[in-house]
């Protein structure tokens, strides 16, 4: 299990191989990747800035991916979040998730981004034509996060 | 009254994140609480009293959190000297 919180870029490729690591009882790989749009809210992007509270970002990823492990039966998992000033198209997170079959896979990985999005200390700042913005929390966004509650023991 | 001896003050370091910090002009301060309340809502109340920005951008309806020492608590968490207390608005990564 792990998280990184970076600066520079990652490949993907490169990270998911080592995340298998020849494990012979994987079947699945799961992984998603985020990246910056040129359009937020009808204004066009010129680049996104992103802030994290340091400190709390590695332990709150951290949480939430063992709140993964916790709830499905997956091999390993990966948390990758860039932080710093990026510009449309360039990669922003990756998740990626190992299991024995695809359904905990997909659904492990899904679960990491919803919580990600809702839980993790990071926040983007927009720079458009009218000027800097920080963006606003979406309400979809908790939506989706509320779609895995409650929690597994509770089930 | 209670006794001074008894109520400590306590001073916390705040830290104030994202659109936060553009709000208040500072990425965080050393807050003083007295009296005998140290619980982070009484670091709210506190800062609330200031007036403009901070009764606004922490005004009922914002969905501002609180971290203790890194870790998310609720309004009743009591702190101690030296503790540091992040106030985050609504996540926006990934």
């Amino acid at each position: 299990m792990t998280v990184r919180v970076q600066t520079a870029d990652f490949d993907a490729g490169i990270e998911i191989a080592a995340l298998r690591n020849g494990d012979a009882r994987v079947g699945a790989v799961a992984a998603f990747i985020g990246t910056v749009r040129d359009v937020n809210d009808a204004a066009h992007v010129a680049t996104l800035t992103l802030e994290h509270y340091p400190g709390m970002t590695e332990k709150a990823m951290e949480a939430i991916v063992a709140e993964a492990r916790a709830r499905f039966d997956i091999l390993d998992a990966l948390v990758i979040h860039r932080v710093g000033t990026l510009t449309p198209t360039d990669q922003i997170v990756l998740v990626a998730v190992t299991s024995g079959h695809r359904g905990e896979a997909f659904d492990a990985c899904r679960f990491l981004m919803d919580y990600l999005k809702t839980r993790a200390p990071f926040w983007k700042k927009e720079i458009t034509p009218a000027g800097a913005r920080w963006v606003d929390a979406r309400a979809s966004d908790d939506e989706a996060a509320a779609r895995w509650e409650p929690p597994a023991a509770a089930r | 009254m209670p006794d001074s001896r008894s109520s400590p003050d306590v001073t916390v370091n705040l830290v104030y994140l994202a659109r936060l910090r553009d709000a208040f002009g500072r990425p965080g301060e050393a807050l003083t609480l007295s009296g005998g309340d140290t619980s982070v809502a009484a670091v709210l109340v506190s800062l609330r009293a200031r007036g403009e920005p901070f009764a606004a951008e922490l005004g009922a309806g914002r969905a501002i959190r609180i971290a203790v020492n890194h870790a998310l608590v609720d309004a009743d968490c009591v702190l101690c000297d030296g503790d540091e207390v992040a106030l985050l608005p609504p996540v926006t990564g990934g």
